[in-house]
């Protein structure tokens, strides 16, 4: 009895429990562990203070790209002096608040929908409304706005447009194409099939190419359209492919019971897949839709290669005056953050929803 | 449906609520105006190049393409034509998509399997690897890639050299390769034969054991030959041992095997993108096959390397099969970026043609037909090789 009593006050091994104890299980258990582990680490010794080094304590914060040079280490002062420019491109320097109030009304826009409670009829209006603000503060010419011409857009606001737009616009397109795919009509059925693999065959930039040198020879003499309307146009119908794999995806998740109540009681093939179908088969896809959300956003800066000034391309413009040449890395650091900000939250808020609407089924 | 129509009785349904005539009724409808659309656009078009001046037509084809190539597999000079340089392009295309693909599927595989180890460093370090690559678009990727090797490489005077036989610079990396012998076009083939040959012992090996039981050690067999068939080729034409060096002539290195910086960016570019991928399917096919598996297997005493192999392998490769096609199409696709950092693929060479012979609309389905040519091909490829991995079900 004296004895039991006494095993039950002993404590497990100093080497099995804390600290200790979980180096040993998670950093130390074997031989190949172990050695992984120290290898690592010196990699990461080897790596990251002269990393840090470089990005934090021999970098030039403000600076002109004369003493940028002698720091030695990270120039942020190209940044630092030149983000109007990389931010809003060439758009007019005093109307620069347009575009940033246009953004400040997407992101409120973005974060008031992330909670699913909001998820309701008035928050679709919100949406409307806020797109055709956004629109009015670009282009301008209402209301005493002074007009911007679209060859002016640039820099984030262009590359949130070009994702947002095209999202929403791509949207709808890829349902019909979807439903299309999934037609008794054969007719239908094959149009829509040669139409989503002949997009999703080929490369984005062969269509944005297509748009900047054949969409005008499409349309009658005369008739025009700017070149970040036809790079959007192309955004849209290649999105457009993508979305309808993923809507097919919820589509063919359908039970057949499902079509088979809706038609017991009578609906025709438009209110049955209104009411019935499509909630339930969208409701699935919004994982997946976030992540074309993430490509169309990463997409978009693939205009630079037709010359549209997007962000990536007005951070490659800053650099091309002589004072702040050589300086591509810290460019391309900062630019990578901003993607990486967006896509990171994104795609966490996707993983998020998935929780959640796995729990409630 | 049949029956509540049958108990109408007389009153007929109208033909234009019968679903078989509204759905034939809809089509042609659909085709309509489809047809409209393209009968406008072609006529548009078709006024447009007139008024402009433009011949239709591939004819361009045999004309002097008179611009240079950057580099390329095949023999290729200005003087050559059209059809020859779009050549020299989709075999670039062709060689950095092979490469990015052998050496994605391999750095994917280790990234995937360092996400699941139980070593807590590796697996955190490749799970911020796979976050962060997957976030930042591929096209900045390379141009990051591009300026890394462009402004902070040396001059080929200064040129650095990591090992012995290797000198990188701006202008490229210089390898040391044996010098060209005849012996290597053998050996080559005594590769090709030992592959051919480990496939046949395979097939046999395996229908023996299902007949006998008796096991063949195929694995080591087959790297025995696949090394050992070359290796005696090369020692049978007298062990031509002889290297070509990169010597430093003038203003670059001459000799050798030399890689532009173009070539090295887009393939870093492509691979450290899709490996992130790559990673992410890996992982998800491996957790696919429930822990009980391997259990079972280990319970019946299969040796690791068989466990993995009949038991964890089949059921992982099943479901790693069909996202990894896509991926791979992704890095083939990607590939097309090319023309942002200046190497010559197959768009970058069609872009110039187009630019040069203002035929746009044969330039830009060129580029679409090629693309959807590899598309199309891999999937097929694919498509075979996962109807031979698939569950067979009863």
């Amino acid at each position: 009895m004296e004895q039991a009593v006494q095993a039950e006050e002993v404590t497990p091994p100093v080497t099995q429990i804390g600290v200790i104890g979980w180096v040993r299980h998670n950093l130390f258990n074997g031989v190949f562990n172990s050695l992984f582990t120290i290898v690592t680490l010196f990699f990461l010794w080897k790596v990251v203070p002269p990393l840090f080094r470089w990005a934090f304590i021999d970098s030039a914060w403000h600076t002109s790209g004369q003493a940028c040079r002698q720091a030695g280490g990270a120039c942020w002062s190209v940044i630092s002096m030149n983000y109007r420019f990389i931010l809003f491109g060439f758009y007019p320097y005093e109307q620069q608040w347009r575009p940033f109030l246009a953004m400040i009304i997407l992101f409120g826009l973005l974060f008031y929908s992330r909670n699913r409670n909001h998820w309701k009829k008035p928050l679709a209006y919100a949406w409307i409304i806020g797109l055709f603000t956004m629109g009015l503060l670009m282009k301008g010419g209402l209301l005493g706005l002074k007009p911007v011409e679209s060859t002016q857009w640039g820099g984030l606001p262009l590359t949130l447009l070009l994702a947002v737009f095209g999202l929403t616009a791509a949207y709808p397109l890829g349902v019909i194409l979807a439903l299309g795919r999934r037609s008794k009509m054969p007719g239908v059925k094959a149009l829509c099939i040669l139409y989503i693999e002949l997009i999703r065959g080929v490369p984005l930039i062969s269509l944005l190419f297509m748009s900047a040198i054949i969409f005008p020879l499409f349309l009658p003499e005369g008739v025009t359209f700017n070149k970040i309307l036809r790079a959007q146009v192309a955004i849209i119908l290649f999105t457009a492919a993508y979305v309808a794999e993923v809507v097919r995806g919820g589509l063919q998740a359908m039970s057949r019971g499902q079509y088979e109540a809706a038609e017991s009681i009578g609906l025709n093939y438009y209110l049955t897949m209104r009411l019935v179908i499509l909630p339930q088969a969208l409701k699935i896809v919004i994982p997946p839709t976030v992540s074309i959300l993430i490509s169309a956003f990463k997409d978009t800066s693939l205009v630079v290669i037709i010359a549209l000034f997007d962000l990536l391309k007005t951070t490659q413009t800053a650099l091309s005056n002589p004072e702040w040449m050589g300086f591509s890395r810290e460019v391309y650091v900062f630019v990578a953050i901003l993607y990486f900000l967006g896509c990171f939250s994104m795609s966490n808020y996707s993983r998020k929803l998935e929780r959640e609407l796995s729990t409630r089924t | 449906m049949r029956g509540s129509e049958d108990s109408a009785g007389p009153q007929k349904v109208p033909f234009w609520l019968n679903p078989k005539i509204r759905a034939i009724l809809f089509q042609f409808v659909t085709f309509c105006l489809v047809g409209l659309l393209a009968y406008y656009l072609v006529s548009n078009t078709l006024i447009n190049l007139k008024r402009q001046n433009i011949a239709t037509g591939f004819s361009f084809f045999h004309k002097e393409s008179s611009f240079e190539v950057g580099e390329s597999l095949i023999p290729y000079s200005a003087a050559d034509t059209y059809a020859r340089a779009l050549l020299v392009g989709a075999l670039n295309t062709i060689r950095v998509a092979f490469i990015g693909v052998v050496i994605t599927i391999i750095l994917g595989t280790f990234i995937g399997v360092a996400r699941l180890s139980t070593n807590w460093l590796l697996s955190k370090l490749a799970a911020i690897y796979i976050e962060v690559m997957q976030d930042i678009p591929i096209l900045l990727q390379l141009f990051f890639w591009y300026a890394i090797i462009y402004e902070t490489l040396p001059s080929p005077q200064d040129a650095l050299s990591p090992a012995a036989g290797i000198y990188m610079s701006n202008r490229g990396v210089a390898f040391t390769i044996p010098e060209a012998h005849p012996a290597h076009k053998y050996m080559l083939l005594a590769f090709v034969a030992a592959c051919m040959i480990v496939y046949l012992i395979r097939r046999w090996a395996r229908k023996r054991q299902e007949r006998t039981g008796q096991f063949f050690p195929t694995f080591r067999v087959g790297i025995a030959i696949i090394f050992g068939l070359p290796f005696i080729t090369w020692l049978a034409f007298g062990t031509p041992m002889k290297m070509d060096a990169p010597k430093f002539i003038g203003f670059n290195f001459q000799g050798g095997l030399m890689v532009s910086p173009e070539f090295i960016a887009l393939l870093m570019g492509l691979v450290l993108y899709t490996a992130a991928f790559v990673a992410e399917v890996v992982r998800a096919g491996i957790q696919s096959v429930s822990k009980g598996q391997r259990e079972a297997a280990m319970a019946i005493g299969l040796r690791p390397t068989l466990v993995l192999n009949l038991v964890i392998l089949p059921q992982a490769l099943r479901v790693i099969v069909p996202p990894l096609t896509s991926q791979m199409l992704n890095l083939t696709k990607n590939s097309s970026l090319a023309v942002a950092i200046g190497y010559p693929d197959f768009v970058s060479v069609a872009n110039t043609t187009i630019n040069q012979t203002g035929q746009s609309i044969e330039g830009v389905a060129l580029i679409m037909a090629v693309y959807l040519f590899f598309s199309l091909s891999t999937s097929a490829f694919m498509n075979w090789y996962n109807k031979r991995v698939a569950l067979v079900e009863r």
